[in-house]
Formats: C-alpha cells, sequence, structure tokens
C-alpha cells in the first residue's frame, strides 16, 4: 500500500514537519523584529523627519506658490513653454476636483522615492559596470526584486517597521529600483571601448575615467532607466497605500473595497497626470542635454 | 652606441584564461595554431624584440589579426604582456604601480586611435586639451595651448564645434592635435590614418612628415598599408602571427625581403615611389678630370664608353661626349675643358624618389649622374638600374619555373 501511493501521489513532505518550518522561521523572524526593530526604525528617522517635512513643506505652501514653482522647474528642465502650460493646467484641474492634498503627499513620496533609488542606483549599478562577479550577483537579486508580488515582500517590511511613511518607501524603492541599476550599468558597459582607451592612454586615473567619459556617455541609457524608475514609483503608489501610506493611492483603494467607480477614475486620472509629467519632463531633459550627441550631423 | 630610445625585449603575449600555464608551450616554439586547438589560447605576440632611435618614425606593419594593435598598447600597458620587458628612456615599464603608470602615459606618450577615440561630449577644444585637464592644468593654460595645436593642424576656428559635425579628416587632426598638445615625447599611432579616405590620408601623411621636420618626435606608427609605411617610416617592422619577419630600412624591405611572405607584400608596392635614387644607384665610373681638351679625349678613348662625367675642383661640371671632344680636338687641343665642349645635364639628387627623375632618365642615351648637395658626384642612374629595381620581383616570380624547365 505505502509503496505504491507515491507513484499516484506526489511524496510531500509530512504537514506536520512543513508546519515546523513555517513556525520556526515566522518565530524567529518576530523574535528578530522584536529585538532589532526598534534600532532599524531609529536608523530610518532621519528618512521619516525628511519625508514628513517634505510633505508639510508641499501641504503647507499655498497652493499657486507650489504650482508656479512645479512649472518653473518643468520649464528649467524641458525648456518647453508648451509642456510647462499643460503642466500648469493639469494641477490646476486636480485642485479643482479636489483632490490637491492627496495629490502633494503622492508627489512628495514618489520624489522621495527616486531620489533614494537614484543615489542607491547608481553606485550599484557602476559597481556591477566595474565586475562581472559582481554582476552575476546582483542580476539574479534584481530579478527576484521585479518578479516578487509586491505583497510578499510588504510582509517583513510591515513586520519589522508597522504600517506608515518609511516601510510604504522602502517597499516602492524595493519595486522601482532596478531598471536604474540595470541601465546604469549597461549603459557604462556599453560606452565606447576606444574613447575609453583614448582617456586611459591619456593617464586619466579610474575617477576621471568614469566621471569625464564613462558616466557622461552612458547618460542617455541611465536617464532611460530613471525614466522607469519614476513609472514604476508610481504605479506602486496604489498598492503601498495598503500600508498606510497616504496619497493617491488610498481614495483608489477605498474605491475598489466600496465600488465608488468615479472616485477611483479622478484619482487614477491624477496619477496617470503625474506620470505624463515626470515621463516627459525627464525625457525632454535627457534630450536636451544630449542634444550633440547625434542631432548635428556633418554633411 | 648608447641605448636605444625604446627597447622590447622577449615580449610574449597570450589570451586566454590562464596565459602563465601555456607560456612554456609556446617558449618551447609550439605554434600558434598548435596551442590554439590544445589550449584554447591565443598567441597574440611572439618573441618580440625591437629598438627604436629617438626623433625616428618607426612603423610596425602587418595584415589584420598578426597582433600590431596588441604591440602598440604594450609601449604604454593598454594591454599587459604575459613575459618580456619595455623600457623606454631608461624607465622599465613593466615596474610602474598604477600611479607611475598614470603619470607616464600623461606625460611621456601620446596616443592617435584609428577611429579617433574623441569625446564625442567635448567640444573639439576641449578634446584638443583632454591630455592637459588629466594633468589638472588649468584652463588658462589649456586653452592656449590647445588653440595653438588646433591651428598648426590647420583646424582654427572649429574650436566649439562637436567632432560629430566634423569630417573623417579634420577628426583625425583633432586627435593628432590632442595627442601633440601634451608635449610627449613620443607618438603612438595606431592605424591613424586607415580609416580615412585615399586623397584625406595621403594629405594627413604630408601633414605628419611637416610636422615631424619641426617636432622631431619619436612615432611608432601601426599600418597595414605598405606604402604608407614605406612613404613615412625611417624603419619599418613587419609583423606576421606575431612574430617579427623583419626589421629594417625601407629600402631595405623593399630589395632583400627576408622571407617569402615580406616579399608577396613588396610585390605590389609602387618602387617608383618608394625608392629613392640612393638605393639603386652606381658608384660614378667615367669621371674625367682633364683640364685641357687633348688630355680629356686621351681620358675618354680609355673608358669603355663614349661619354664622362667632368669633374673639377669645384665638383661635377657636366658630361662630355666623346663626339663633342673629336671635334674639339680639330681646332685646339691645348684648349681647357670649357661650358662649349661639356653638356650641363642637371644633376639628380640622391634622395628623390624613382618616381620624380624617371622622364629625365629615358630622356638621355646615357646614365644621369648623381650629385650630392655638397656638389660632388656620388654615383650615376642607368636606364637599366631603374628597370631592375622596378622589375626585380616579377624576376624572382620566374626562377622557379626556370629550375623546372632545367
Amino acid at each position: 500500500m505505502a509503496e505504491s501511493s507515491w507513484f499516484t501521489d506526489f511524496p510531500a513532505m509530512e504537514r506536520s514537519d512543513l508546519l515546523t518550518i513555517r513556525k520556526t522561521l515566522d518565530a524567529g523572524y518576530r523574535e528578530f523584529s522584536r529585538t532589532y526593530g526598534d534600532l532599524i526604525e531609529s536608523f530610518f528617522d532621519p528618512l521619516l523627519s525628511f519625508l514628513v517635512w517634505f510633505e508639510k513643506l508641499l501641504l503647507a505652501s499655498p497652493w499657486w506658490a507650489v504650482i508656479l514653482a512645479i512649472t518653473f522647474l518643468v520649464y528649467t528642465a524641458s525648456r518647453s513653454a508648451r509642456l510647462s502650460v499643460a503642466v500648469m493646467i493639469a494641477f490646476l484641474l486636480i485642485g479643482y476636483f479636489g483632490m490637491w492634498d492627496n495629490t502633494m503627499r503622492t508627489l512628495s513620496i514618489i520624489t522621495v522615492c527616486t531620489i533614494l533609488s537614484i543615489a542607491l542606483g547608481i553606485p550599484i549599478g557602476i559597481m556591477m559596470s566595474r565586475s562581472d562577479r559582481v554582476q552575476s550577483i546582483v542580476t539574479p537579486v534584481l530579478d527576484i526584486m521585479q518578479t516578487m508580488p509586491a505583497f510578499v515582500y510588504l510582509i517583513p517590511v510591515v513586520m519589522l517597521l508597522g504600517i506608515g511613511k518609511v516601510p510604504g518607501v522602502i517597499a516602492v524603492v524595493i519595486y522601482a529600483i532596478p531598471p536604474v541599476i540595470r541601465l546604469t550599468n549597461l549603459g557604462i558597459r556599453l560606452v565606447d571601448k576606444e574613447v575609453l582607451e583614448a582617456a586611459t592612454a591619456y593617464g586619466a586615473n579610474a575617477w576621471q575615467r568614469l566621471t569625464g567619459v564613462q558616466l557622461p556617455l552612458s547618460l542617455p541609457t541611465i536617464m532611460a532607466g530613471i525614466n522607469q524608475t519614476i513609472m514604476m514609483a508610481l504605479a506602486m503608489v496604489v498598492i503601498a497605500s495598503m500600508i498606510g501610506v497616504k496619497g493617491l493611492g488610498q481614495p483608489v483603494l477605498k474605491s475598489i473595497t466600496n465600488q465608488y467607480f468615479t472616485l477611483g477614475l479622478f484619482n487614477g486620472l491624477a496619477i496617470v497626470a503625474l506620470a505624463i509629467m515626470f515621463d516627459r519632463v525627464s525625457q525632454a531633459y535627457a534630450k536636451r542635454t544630449q542634444r550633440h550627441l547625434g542631432g548635428a550631423q556633418h554633411d | 652606441m648608447t641605448d636605444p630610445f625604446i627597447k622590447i625585449e622577449g615580449l610574449y603575449k597570450i589570451f586566454g584564461t590562464d596565459p602563465e600555464s601555456v607560456l612554456p608551450q609556446v617558449l618551447e616554439g609550439r605554434s600558434k595554431d598548435e596551442i590554439l586547438s590544445e589550449t584554447g589560447h591565443t598567441l597574440g605576440l611572439k618573441d618580440i624584440n625591437l629598438s627604436i632611435e629617438k626623433g625616428r618614425i618607426f612603423v610596425i606593419m602587418g595584415l589584420s589579426g598578426c597582433g600590431k594593435s596588441t604591440l602598440i598598447r604594450h609601449f604604454n600597458r593598454l594591454v599587459e604582456p604575459t613575459k618580456g620587458q619595455i623600457t623606454v628612456d631608461g624607465v622599465d615599464v613593466m615596474h610602474l604601480n598604477r600611479k607611475q603608470l598614470e603619470s607616464f602615459r600623461r606625460h611621456k606618450m601620446s596616443m592617435v586611435f584609428q577611429r579617433f577615440g574623441l569625446m564625442p561630449h567635448h567640444t573639439v577644444l576641449e578634446n584638443v586639451a583632454y591630455g592637459l585637464w588629466v594633468q589638472n592644468v588649468d584652463k588658462k593654460t589649456r586653452t592656449e595651448k590647445a588653440k595653438q595645436w588646433l591651428k598648426s593642424v590647420g583646424l582654427a576656428g572649429y574650436e566649439e564645434q562637436y567632432p560629430s559635425q566634423l569630417s573623417g579628416g579634420q577628426q583625425q587632426r583633432v586627435g593628432l592635435a590632442r595627442a601633440l598638445c601634451t608635449d610627449a615625447d613620443i607618438l603612438l599611432m595606431d592605424e591613424a590614418f586607415s580609416a580615412l579616405d585615399p586623397l584625406i590620408r595621403s594629405e594627413m601623411q604630408d601633414q605628419l612628415i611637416e610636422l615631424q621636420e619641426k617636432l622631431h618626435k619619436t612615432i611608432i606608427f601601426i599600418t597595414h598599408d605598405l606604402d604608407e609605411a614605406l612613404r613615412l617610416g625611417d624603419r619599418i617592422a613587419i609583423l606576421k602571427d606575431g612574430e617579427l619577419i623583419q626589421e629594417g630600412a625601407p629600402a631595405e624591405i623593399l630589395l632583400h625581403p627576408a622571407s617569402d611572405y615580406v616579399e608577396a607584400f613588396v610585390r605590389d608596392v609602387n618602387r617608383a615611389r618608394a625608392l629613392t635614387v640612393e638605393t639603386v644607384m652606381k658608384p660614378p665610373a667615367f669621371r674625367i678630370t682633364a683640364e685641357t681638351i687633348g688630355e680629356a679625349l686621351e681620358q675618354m678613348r680609355r673608358l669603355p664608353v663614349d661619354y664622362g662625367y667632368y669633374v673639377s675642383d669645384k665638383g661635377y661640371q657636366g658630361v662630355i661626349v666623346q663626339e663633342t671632344l673629336e671635334e674639339a680636338v680639330k681646332e685646339d687641343a691645348a684648349d681647357s675643358v670649357s661650358e662649349q665642349v661639356f653638356e650641363e645635364v642637371a644633376a639628380i639628387a640622391p634622395e628623390s624618389l624613382l618616381e620624380e627623375v624617371l622622364p629625365e632618365t629615358l630622356d638621355k642615351d646615357y646614365p644621369l649622374p648623381v650629385v650630392d648637395s655638397g656638389g660632388g658626384l656620388c654615383g650615376q642612374l642607368s636606364r637599366s638600374s631603374i628597370a631592375d629595381a622596378l622589375c626585380e620581383p616579377q624576376g624572382k616570380e620566374g626562377e622557379p619555373q626556370g629550375k623546372e624547365a632545367a
């Protein structure tokens, strides 16, 4: 009897063994989070205070000042009057439909997440480009970060840090950082070998090669990575709202549970408006800084 | 003699995962193909020994894949050798640490690349000043020097352009200006003109020769084009499959190829443009030194030919033909030799190219006199010696057939 059963049923491990594994891991992690939770939380305190300060700044400033500031930034980056006017109109509409405060909260968290992703992602990407070994270690980690359902890594983050802004930022950064790392790595690896060799031949040291040749020449690729990172961060806003991140995601979550179609649509459209603004502005900026690379052709 | 400026001794380069382990087999003398099939390693360079003198253009020539680009990258250690010694101006390059090597590259050598290697995100001026930027020279000096070098390669006014706005020839001029801007003694030129079209290439060659006359740099020039090698090189080294086949002066390579490989290379060369009069002329046999016409005729009659070169205390004067002497003797044998009896045939210089003197040589019935810059007669150039020099490869080619027939 026992012999024939492995043939028809998968020889799975005993339920009790599986339970023990789960219990041990869960208990172990709970123990870890109880012991070190406070320590790790205090480590993120500066981040939290910056987040709170930035959000307050956006919320406390008069709406017209914020719109003027944003329009000014958009114009400086893109040098496009059309884009600047479009952004201004989008923000006026958002405010008119009563989504101003939530939009400001989302804007602040996205800005912080993007800055954090760039600040961490570019150095990691640089390290990857310098060593095949680092690349072979980091690449599978990035694959996991991009494919693991966001909810799964929300669990340990929430266990460790509770719900709130900081776990939200961590979750968003984990989800959004892979493109900037990957494309920094790729961009640097694709830099013309002869140009790099020329720099070496003239005695440039590693830092001069990085800042003078590798980063400037891979900038278009890195900008594409940053662009993707911003888009993914925005996509993550709704999921992050499940762990208490305030902003445009929360009304969307509320509309799902209560079947408020119009509320969901409006807030969704506001997220789309933010996404398009970030995308167009960062692309226009990238194109503007790279104009000499291919734009002017000799005939 | 003093030590050569640049010296390479016993240089080996093996490409692969573990070059050191393969080295013993290479030293045993196994062939490139054997090593590749047995160990998966590629033998890049094999026992290269070179001595390069200061202030000369040294050309390293070979077909693609022969290791010439690898070799030139050893001079500044862009490629690390598996084994060997490199000495530049008394400095043992192999024992420099990272900092010393950077400083060596900054001050001692500069490099020109086949596909220019210009920074596309910098203006032409910034590109030329790049070497100085690396050395942390202040901006004012940098700009000043860069402008001056741009001017001397004929690109004044292009300072604020980007490389992509320039033609290939102009881009390589920028590359050349960048190399000269650091005032390095040694110029490494890796197929510097190969990517340019023929007209621009020969223009650039002229410019390089012109600059070299002023600057006297030590130039290591890589090329796959023998015509270019012969035109530029003071010395030429020929590389095949990572081995040095022959090294010598251009004429030596042309006239005495060391192997069939070099001979095959040399066959298609336009010899008239590559060889100078000096290399093919014969010693002057028939001098007339007599004071009077009578004595001159005496001398002439002893010669196996009916012409002679009249040489006085002041050097070469002209050519005398026997017929004219016979006529003159009838009038007055004691008269001194003057312009009336000798023909003032323009002499040719020993360093001129065969191509330049070819028409004159074919025009005259007797060999042309070769006269050096001091006015002394140093040789004669006949139609047949030119023919020999120009036709040599074909003659040799015919040899095996002749043997077969015998």
